[in-house]
Order: structure tokens, then sequence, then C-alpha cells
């Protein structure tokens, strides 16, 4: 099997797997108990805490642990809501290709009497520094601009973002699901008031993230109950998946240098050869993109039959955001950038991983072209374009 | 995949009557690209049977299996049985489909009758329009299928 969808998630580190099994059969106290069992589990978990918050450039004490990117991204988005409400600002700026954890929240706030802008993101996938600002008023209580895109992959200008806001005197939030444990993080320096972050997507288990927030920002809670967390988030915590992120993001963050250098020749090599497709077109911009991501769109053909067809040559891929896969509409990201609905409808998502070789991604790139090329040939759209009954939209 | 059924995966990998007849005597092409499936299918009629059928297919896994599967289901048939085609039976012998993907087999059954009305209007024969689904009708382009 060749997995080329590590944007959806990860397999889980060794080194961090073995450093969970302890926290399930010997560390298994309560760390809000008071017994020696459950004081060394609340050691654990301020190591934990401790390495973290080290990585990014922040405090123990402004890290919490959640249950993943989106309820990071939840709290986040309504505890500046609630800060805002409070003196009256009901603005937020955000981005069009955010994740739905942030535009479903957004939407909410909506209903609720906010205000969103949603900014464009252009053809490149990139939002700039100055249409923040521009976008900020009066009365603009948070910008929220993802890190990376999940789909197609860019790098959005956060130090510069965050300058913007720090400037304005506006919070800034920052979903880095996709960035954290790729790409550098200094929440100091990039001037970042919140920021949420996902085990899963850096090797790390599935069901638990970290929310950064700044000192002095009072969190909202979603989750009531126990104090755990500084009151802020109910519920025992999930020591073993906690010392495995931690464990797995001080790993990833080691090797970050040299995984991205590796990474970014298998993604070159990746869209050099699936740009010898006709009709293709990469998606978002060529460079200021993760170095595991490639995505495309392939014209006169649908995505899920290409992917379907790759999972038979033993190829696990995406089309777009495995969230929407239940849904008919083309992903909201690619409309963003300016695909149109029969285009983005033969999209691929390409996400790579340090366990990825040059030969699978040969072999990858064949597999690909035959497969859009078998897909075409019973396509009555592409009868239509290639007898110029139809104009091609990817030249 | 556990998201089809064993019969979708064997019409999708390997799908019956791909391709084009030339001279078809009824073309019927349904859906719209922005939707992401259009079916198109071609007959070859003789003595009101449906000597020949292809199919060309822009849609999902079930949407290639539908055609596939509506197209075995008319082949050598007469049209009367053509005329009293439904999705559900489409369905029934595809081994049942995601709820969210009924709405391809709704478009088989639209194709194929698209297709046999497209013979009747060029031949002149006259023919109970009620019988004939309207694609303008269908819904599952904006809110998803009312099926």
């Amino acid at each position: 099997m060749i997995y080329l969808d590590n944007a959806a998630t990860t397999k889980i580190s060794k080194t961090a797997l073995e450093a969970m099994l302890p926290y399930y059969e010997e560390i298994y106290g309560n760390p809000s108990s008071l017994h020696t069992a459950g004081q060394r589990a609340a050691e654990a978990l301020l190591e934990a805490r401790t390495r973290m918050a080290r990585l990014l450039s922040c405090a123990p004490n402004e890290l919490y642990f959640t249950s993943g990117g989106s309820e990071a991204d939840n709290q986040a988005l309504l505890t500046a809501a609630a800060i805002g409400a409070k003196k009256g600002k009901k603005h937020i700026v955000s981005t069009a290709f955010e994740h739905h954890a942030v535009l479903h929240t957004l939407k909410k706030l909506e209903k609720e009497g906010f205000e969103v802008t949603l900014l464009d993101v252009h053809e490149e996938g990139i939002v700039s520094p100055l249409q923040v600002k521009n976008a900020i008023r009066e009365d603009t209580c948070l910008v929220s601009v993802m890190y990376a895109n999940n789909e197609i992959g860019t790098i959005q200008p956060i130090k510069e973002i965050g300058a913007v806001c720090r400037e304005k005197g506006v919070l800034f939030h920052t979903d880095a699901v996709q960035a954290a444990g790729h790409l550098h993080i200094d929440v100091k320096e990039q001037s970042i008031d919140m920021l949420s972050l996902s085990a899963h997507k850096f090797h790390g288990p599935k069901g638990v993230g970290a929310l950064y927030v700044r000192r002095g920002i009072p969190l909202s809670i979603l989750i009531e109950g126990g104090a755990q967390e500084r009151g802020k988030r109910a519920g025992t915590e999930n020591l073993p998946a906690i010392v495995g992120m931690a464990t797995a993001f001080e790993e990833s963050c080691a090797a970050m240098d040299e995984s991205a250098k590796r990474l970014s020749a298998l993604r070159d090599r990746l869209i050099d050869g699936l740009s010898d497709i006709p009709h293709s077109a990469l998606n978002g911009d060529r460079f200021r993109r993760l170095p595991s991501n490639v995505s495309f769109c392939f014209e006169g053909i649908e995505g899920e039959s290409l992917l379907l067809l790759l999972d038979d040559k033993g190829i696990c891929a995406s089309s777009g955001s495995a969230c929407t896969s239940g849904s008919l509409d083309p992903s909201h990201v690619l409309l963003s950038i300016g695909r149109v609905h029969d285009v983005a409808h033969g999209s691929l998502r390409l996400t790579l991983s340090e366990e990825n070789t040059k030969e699978e991604v040969e072999y990858t790139i064949k597999a690909v072209k035959d497969t859009v090329a078998y897909l075409r040939s019973i396509s009555p759209i592409w009868r239509d374009l290639v007898t110029g009954k139809k104009e091609f939209i990817l030249k | 995949m556990a998201l089809y059924s064993e019969t979708v995966m064997d019409h999708f990998r390997n799908p019956r009557n791909v391709g084009v007849i030339e001279d078809a005597d009824g073309v019927g092409e349904v859906g719209n690209a922005k939707c992401g499936d259009i079916m198109k299918i071609y007959l070859k009629i003789e003595n009101d049977i449906v000597k020949d059928v292809k199919f060309e297919t822009f849609g999902c896994g079930s949407a290639i299996a539908s055609s596939s599967m509506a197209t075995e289901m008319i082949k050598g048939k007469p049209l009367k049985e053509v005329l009293s085609l439904t999705n559900k039976a489409v369905v029934e012998a595809l081994g049942g489909l995601p709820a969210h993907k009924l709405h391809c087999s709704v478009l088989a059954e639209e194709a194929v009758k698209a297709a046999l009305k497209d013979y009747y209007d060029k031949k002149g024969i006259s023919y109970d329009k009620s019988l004939f689904p309207d694609c303008a009708s269908c819904c599952h382009c904006d809110s998803g299928c009312a099926l």
C-alpha cells in the first residue's frame, strides 16, 4: 500500500507509541488524584506540556490540551467572540478557505449577530497581510487565518498577518493543524494570540490536540465540569495521548528541516510528473506550499472514480478534504481559488510523509496518468472537449 | 472500500457496454458537469428491440456502475420493457447504493429514457409523454435528491 493521504491523518510514530504505553499499564493514575499514582501522572502531564510549550515558544500554562484541532478552533473562536461581544465588537475577519471547524463556527456566530468578512485567497491560495489590514475595522474582535491549507497546502504569511493584528490591537488566531510539526512556529515572534494544533497530523495519536492561548486572554469554556486544564476544559486528561503528542511533536520538530528537504524533492517530482497530463492544473502556489502537498485538477473526469481506481492500484489518495467526501458539492477550497465546478470535481490530493519513496512517487505518477486517461476515454465531457464541442477550461 | 457493494464495484471496475455507437438510433444525455455527473446513452434499435447499447459517463463510482447496470438491463429487451425501467430496479440490481448516491440511479433511468425519447422523436413515433421523467424536475443538483 502506498499511503499518500497524510493530510487526512498520519501513521503514529513508533517512538510516540512506545512512549504512550506505560501510561496505560503503569502510570495510569488520574492526574487530579492526590496519591502517588495520580501525582506521577500529574508530573508526566506537566512534563508533556512543558516539552510542547518549549517548541512553540510559549509558557506551559499558555497551552491547553483538547480533543483535537476542531475543538481547539471552536474554543479559540468562541473565546474571541465572547471577549468582543463584551466590548460591542462583533466583526470577525477570516478567509474563504478555512477548515470547516472554523467556517461552521463562524456561521454559528453569524446567527448570533456577528458579522464575518471572508477574505479572498486568490488563484494562488494565499491571503496578503494588506488584505487583512484593510479588512480590520473599529469593531473587529478577531482575525483567524489558517497557517497552511489542508487541501492545497498553501502557506499563509502568518508573521506579517500577526504583526498587522498586533498593531491594530485585534486578536489573531491561526489554525495550524496542517503546519504544526511541519513548519516552524514561534508564537511570540509571529505575534500569534491563539493557535490550534492536532497530534495525528504529525504522527501522534488521534483524538488529542492543543490550543495555545496567550496569557491574559480569558478563555471561554466549552466543556463544563472538573478543574482540569486550569478550569478551562473539563474531563480527565487523556494522558497517554498527550504524552504521545508531545513525543511526536518533538520528533517532528527535530526532523523538520531535513524532512522538508526530502519531501519537497518528492513533491516537486510528483508535480512535474502530473503536469505532463494535458488539461490539468496544480492547485495553489507552486512554491509557497507544504513540502508534503500536491493538489491537482484534471479536466473531464470526476475525483471519486479516480480515487477508487487508484485505491485498486494500492494508492491511498484523497479528493480535496476527506471531511467533505460524503457531499456532492465540490470543495469550497477549490472554488475559493477560482476553480469552476466542472473542474473542481476532478481533483486529487496527494500528501506525503517521511515513509514515501522515490519509487512510490514514480509508480503513482504512472498510475494517475493511466487512470486519468482511462476515465477520460469513457467521459462524454472529454469527448465534447476533444471534438471541439466544448472549450477546455484548463489549457 | 465498504462504501459500495461488490456488484457496484464490479460494474465500476469492469463497466459493461462502454463506448459510442456512431450511427445510433437514439442518444440521450442527462446531468451536468456542475453537479459532477453526466451520462450519455446510445441506442441501436431494430424491430422495437434494443439491439445494442453503449454509454459514456463522467461521474463517481456509482454513476459509472449505474450506467453500466442500466445498459445491461435493457440490452436485447423490447422497448416496452425499456420504458418500464426504474431507478429502483437499477439500485436493486446493484445490491443497493448509499443514500447520497441514489441520484446516480435516477440519472441512469433518465439517460436511458432520454435516448428512447430521442429515438421516438427522430422516427416521428408518438408516445405517452408522462412516461418520460423530466430532467429539469430533478432537484439533486441543488439540495440532494428527495428520494
